[in-house]
Parts: C-alpha cells; structure tokens; sequence
C-alpha cells in the first residue's frame, strides 16, 4: 500500500500535514506526536522581522469552529533559521515554511534568506485576514497575486506554494494566477473572515473586531473550493479547512488535493495528524486501494 | 510532560451557587503543581476547544477542579456524574515559584473564581510565616473550610457580610498584614492593584494571569500577554499565558 505522494519533486511519505499558525514549528506538539510520522510539518508563517501580532482577545470559539486574529505574531526569520529549523531537522519529516510579509520586497527577503536553509518547500502566505498591511491584499487581487508570485519564484530556490483566500469572488481565478506565475503548488482555504459580539458587553468579542473562522464548520466550503480549483489549474493542491479526522481528509483528497493539512482540530485533538494518517492507510485496505494516488481528484 | 487522556469523574458536585466542583481521577494529578492548570475538553462537538481550568487540589492520582459556569463548554461540566469520562491535558503551564517564599513572609490571595488555585498552594508552600487572604461578593465562602484547616486565613466581602467590608487589598492595610512575597490569583482589577500595591511597597508579587485560549500548548499564540522584556518565543514582549504563565512576576508584566 503506497501512501506516498509528490509536490514539485519533493516526496512526502504520507499525504498529511498541519495547516500553518495551529502546530508552531512542531516544537509544542512533539510532546504528542513523533513528527517523523507527519507527512510534512508546515509552520507558523514568518516575516522578515519579528512581529508584535494583534492586542488580545485574539481566540475565540463559534458554533462548531472558532475564530483567530493573532496578526501573525513572530520571531522574525533569524531566530527562525536559528532555533525552529535545526529543531526541525532532527526529525524524518519535510519541512514547509510558511512565509508572509507586507509587501512583494519583505516576502522577497525572506525567500532569500530560506534560499540557503535546508527546508523542503515555501509557502506564502498571501491570505491572512488579520494584518492590515500586505498579506490578504495580494490574496484578493489576480493582478497583485500574479506578482507577487513571479517575484517569489525569480529567487526561491524552493518549490513555491501559494496559500489561497476564501474571502474572494471566484477562488479559481486566484489559482489560474498562482499557476500562471509559476507556482508549483497552492494551498487552500485560508481562514473564513467572520465576526462575534458580544451582546452583554456590547462589543466585538475579538480586539480586532473580525476573525479568520476555522474547525469543522469551514469544511463543506472548503471542499467546494478544493474541487474547483482542482478543476481550473494542473499544479497540485494542498487541501484544508475544518479537517477533524480520516473521512474528512479523505473528502478532500477526492475532491482533488494531493496533501491535506489539519488545522483547528490539533487544538481539540493533540494527536488528530496521526489519527488522520492511520484512519487513510485503514480506508485504503478496506476498500482494496493500493496507491493513494487513486483517490486524488477521483470524483469529478 | 503534558498528559493528554481520558480520565474518570469521581465526584461531581455545586460547590455553591454557580461555582461547580469536579473531581477526576488521572494521571495529570501526580504531576501537577499549585498554579498549574488543565484543558477539559467538551463532547459538544459544536464547542470545539477545550476549557482552561485550574488545578484546586492535586493528591495522588486525584485532581479537584473547583470552575464557575461561564458559557456552554463549563454548563455542559457540570452537569456530569460520577464515573462520567472526561478528556483532560496537563498539567499546563509554569505554576507558582514556591521555592520564592523560602525564608519568607508570604501572603496568598485569591479573589472570586481566583481562589481554588490557592488552595493547594497553601497546602505545599513552606515559609517563615504565611497569611492567606481571600475576596468573596458576599457570604457564600466556597473553599474556605479547606483553606482554615491549612492556613491563617483573612476574609474579605465586597458586601461586607464576612469579615472586612472591600476587597483583599482592604483587608491586607486594615490588618496591617505585613509581607516579602505575594502570589495571587484572581480578577484584572484585583491583580493590576496588586501589582501596584506590591511596587510601592517593594514586594515581590507572582500574579497568576487568565486569557482566552485555544490550543494550551504554546502553539497558537491567542493567550498572550505584554510583558516588559522580551518574550521568549517570539522576541516581542508578548509571552505566552500558557506556557510562560500562567504565573508572572507582576513587575514583568504589562496589565
């Protein structure tokens, strides 16, 4: 039974990965999870220069999900390249940095600094809802995606994945752009922009008033917007949005994702990645499916 | 190490009105220290992140949960039974730095829904002399049977219905308490005055702080709070309530 699968002639062993923001760089959740068994470890995304983030109440949760407005709070990528990275290194996984920034230049000096890294793949982070600068501009316009993504890919020496936003008219004309300018993959959805008041303080419950909305709730969207941009694009896609266990995953990888990344559900389940990888291998030997690569895209 | 399992309840109880007590056999209690805390995961699948809740009193493999009902995650606790299951992790966080009252005079507080972690602080902190003052609304002094039977314990009621008529603060100068530590639990109002009271009279004070959160392992970045260094993870005085805290030196802390 093959569970291996291949992005841009990187192979990862299995098809799972975490979605980027909900599993640091790997470092909290190994106390639960051998990372070696991961399909690949996407981290927090991380900017040229260490970012304060949003004033709290940054979390909070909704009917079947919840809501985020860290503001992509990080180290800046030295200390990244210092610490998170060797960290990473020790284990028998792929290593996905996720990469944002505020403008073309920022995302730019960072995909140069990683140039030297011994990481796998880049993913760009053009859809953050919570940072008001950059992120989710260049992830709402075709034109500023098309750009940003062929500035990235003149001086990325890793393959490039370009995270999509939800929070668009047509999210497959976003793809055709990534692809259009070179990406060797995208990754989709990024969080649902939403909001939650509260009625008895008479406010938003987040500081900054509106949130990304992730967890199971998302799931149905984004199983939608995998399968069309599967229809629209030939490069591979990364799938997620509300995975909790094997059936949702599965969902996604028929719908026409090569890899899928649990999110939200780590912070309900510290070990949902290797249930998720467990309950695929049992689906494929229960239904005689020898190579997980017959499922990808398998519904049309 | 952080243990995440499934545990048994063994009791379960109102405590008093609203404040609920919940008592689970695990393996978290053998490890667990005063201020530490566990996340209780609802089975309501529309509530999906697990509760905060603080660690009230840990002995062998028990752990005793003492939490108001604050929404439907905390509703649906208390309304389990005996021998219920429960998904727990922990123990999280750093806990109170005992050892920092070695020597000393020390001074526990705990107001509202701050002070069953207090409990078992009083029960393991070894110091030259120790006062424990508590903060209630009104007469209903949940826990404070078991704090008698381990310390010297000073009352305050915002309605002045047992002992003295304000908050722990007006409790602390009206006796005349004296002290070179302080470790707190308990509302921001309380602990932001704390931590202005401990600076002009130059204690030390460990405050215990409280932030929405949602995966309790340091990875999400929700819970921080602002701190006058640098923080460790991140490198921008935002640290972690999770995992650098939940107690902070109040000097160090931006509240």
């Amino acid at each position: 039974m093959n569970t291996k699968v291949s992005i841009a002639g990187v192979e990862f062993k299995n098809p799972v990965t975490v979605a980027s923001g909900t599993f640091g760089s790997g470092m909290e959740y190994s106390e639960f999870v051998d990372l070696s068994k991961l399909g690949a470890v996407t981290t927090k995304g991380v900017a040229l220069t260490p970012w304060t983030g949003n004033n709290t109440i940054r979390v909070c949760e909704v009917y079947g999900g919840m809501l985020n407005a860290i503001g992509l709070q990080n180290p800046g990528i030295e200390v990244f390249c210092e610490r998170d990275i060797p960290f990473l290194k020790k284990y028998d996984t792929k290593i996905i940095v996720n990469v944002c920034g505020k403008t073309v230049e920022e995302y730019v000096g960072v995909v140069e600094r990683l140039a030297s890294e011994p990481v796998d793949m880049l993913e760009i982070n053009v859809s953050c809802p919570n940072v008001k600068e950059g992120a989710i501009a260049f992830g709402q316009d075709a034109k500023a995606l098309e750009n940003v993504t062929r500035e990235i890919k003149k001086v990325a020496k890793q393959p490039v994945i370009m995270k999509l936003s939800p929070n668009v008219t047509r999210i497959a004309d976003m793809a055709k752009a990534a692809e259009a300018a070179g990406a060797d993959a995208i990754s989709l959805i990024n969080t649902i922009t939403g909001m939650k008041i509260d009625i008895n303080r008479r406010t938003f419950v987040l500081a900054n008033k509106t949130g990304g909305m992730s967890g199971p709730a998302i799931k149905p969207v984004a199983v939608r917007m995998v399968y069309e941009c599967a229809n629209a694009v030939n490069i591979p896609i990364i799938g997620m949005g509300g995975i909790s266990n094997a059936e949702d995953a599965l969902e996604f990888i028929m719908a026409g994702a090569t890899m899928v990344s649990v999110g939200a559900a780590n912070f309900v389940n510290p070990y949902t990645t290797l249930e998720v990888i467990d309950g695929i291998k049992d689906y494929m030997q229960r239904n005689n499916v020898n190579d997980i690569k017959e499922l990808i895209g398998c519904v049309k | 190490m952080k243990i995440y399992e499934k545990a048994k309840v063994t009791k379960a109880i109102e405590l008093s009105k609203g404040i609920f007590e919940l008592r689970i056999k695990t393996n978290i209690a053998k490890e667990a220290k005063p201020g530490q805390f566990v996340m209780v995961y609802p089975k309501d699948k529309s509530t999906i992140l697990p509760r905060p809740i603080s660690i009230c009193e840990a002995e062998g493999d028990l752990l005793r949960l003492v939490y108001r009902v604050a929404g439907k995650g905390t509703k649906e606790f208390s309304l389990y039974e005996e021998n219920e299951d429960v998904t727990v992790m922990g123990p999280i966080g750093n806990g109170f730095p005992i050892e920092k009252a070695l020597g000393k005079k020390a001074v526990l507080i705990g107001g509202g829904i701050g002070v069953p972690p207090i409990l078992q602080l009083s029960k393991e902190i070894k110091a030259k002399e120790v006062t424990t003052v508590l903060g209630y609304r009104n007469n209903d002094l949940f826990l404070k049977d078991d704090f008698d039977k381990c310390s010297n314990t000073v009352i305050a009621t915002e309605d002045g219905s047992v002992g003295t008529k304000g908050n722990v603060l007006t409790a602390i100068k009206e006796q005349g308490i004296e002290c070179d530590v302080i470790f707190a639990c308990g509302p921001m109002p309380m602990l932001r005055a704390i931590k202005q009271y401990a600076k002009e009279k130059n204690i030390e004070a460990y405050i215990s702080l409280e932030e929405r959160m949602a995966c309790g392992v340091g990875a999400c970045l929700g819970c921080v709070c602002k701190t006058v260094k640098k923080d460790e993870h991140s490198h921008v005085n935002n640290a972690r309530v999770c995992t650098e805290g939940p107690v902070f030196l109040a000097s160090e802390v931006d509240i």
